[in-house]
């Protein structure tokens, strides 16, 4: 347990290396995330035209 | 010219990308697992640094991604400029944002760094200036591209602010050669070879890996997304041509 405790304290350093982590996972998951609601959203509505004509 | 017309046709792009986009996704998840595991758990902490070396592995890929995600920029802006490729300024356009999110990153986990190792989160010196200049490039180009009404003029000036936003490319890189900058030099893009450990070489080429295939990955994606938004575009004036009488 205290290993565990010992690995994410990072010597010290625990704050700055999770942040870094942390916020890096964040934003490219956002970033894919925003990327995939666009396309699904532009392909839907190219299928609707598409169904219309 | 030959290979780029062959590109310049969407239909065979969406069918490359469809075929590409599954392997670029593999490499980039098996990539960060594996890097994440080298780098948290599997690598020294460093002699001088500690533990807070291991923000190393996303700051640097991070840095790499914001200058490579650039130059593609420029890249795209030429070829859409000089011949006019129809898949040129949407590759550019698509790419800003994910180059610009890279930038962030990599200014903030250099912050995150800085404090406990330098003492402080910012300072003024060659290198964190000119990536702060290359952020607000990036912000610059996504705010011209939007700034017309019509999407080919709002192309045009973008493209010429990102070629000419280019000579800052080289800044970055060789700020900490050319000005006596707090940042350190470079350790693996140097001339005499890398001068890292293998313990740690191997999670930070893993790492750079994850994040060169992410990219791939989200760039098609929104290239995708922008072919399918200039067809709507397409119908849209079509349907309004039929209308008027």
């Amino acid at each position: 347990m205290s290993d565990l405790a010992g690995f994410f304290a990072m010597g010290g350093y625990g704050a700055f290396v999770w942040l870094s982590y942390g916020v890096t996972l964040m934003i490219l998951v956002l970033v894919w995330a925003a990327s995939v609601r666009r396309l699904k959203r532009n392909e839907r509505a190219l299928a609707e035209m598409e169904a219309r004509r | 010219m030959k290979r780029l017309d062959w590109f310049a046709n969407p239909a065979r792009f969406l069918r490359l990308a469809r075929a590409v986009q599954p392997w670029a996704t593999g490499i980039a998840l098996t990539a960060a697992a594996a890097g994440l595991y080298l780098g948290l758990f599997a690598s020294p902490p460093d002699y001088q640094q500690g533990e807070s070396v291991r923000i190393m592995y996303v700051h640097v890929p991070a840095a790499w991604m914001a200058l490579f995600c650039y130059t593609a920029l420029a890249v795209a802006s030429a070829v859409a400029l000089i011949w006019k490729h129809p898949l040129a300024d949407l590759a550019a356009r698509a790419t800003a944002p994910v180059g610009a999110a890279f930038t962030f990153l990599a200014l903030l986990t250099g912050s995150l760094w800085g404090k406990p190792m330098w003492g402080t989160w910012w300072v003024w010196d060659a290198r964190l200036t000119s990536v702060l200049v290359l952020l607000f490039l990036y912000l610059g180009y996504i705010a011209l591209n939007g700034a017309f009404d019509d999407p080919a003029r709002g192309a045009k000036a973008s493209a010429v602010l990102a070629l000419v936003g280019f000579v800052n490319v080289p800044i970055v890189k060789f700020s900490v050669d050319w000005w006596n900058t707090l940042h350190q030099p470079a350790s693996v893009l140097r001339a005499g070879g890398p001068a890292i450990h293998e313990s740690m070489f191997a999670p930070l080429l893993l790492m750079a890996l994850a994040f060169k295939a992410y990219f791939v990955w989200v760039l098609l994606i929104r290239i995708r997304a922008e072919i399918a938004a200039g067809k709507i575009r397409a119908a849209r004036l079509r349907a309004s041509g039929d209308a008027a009488p």
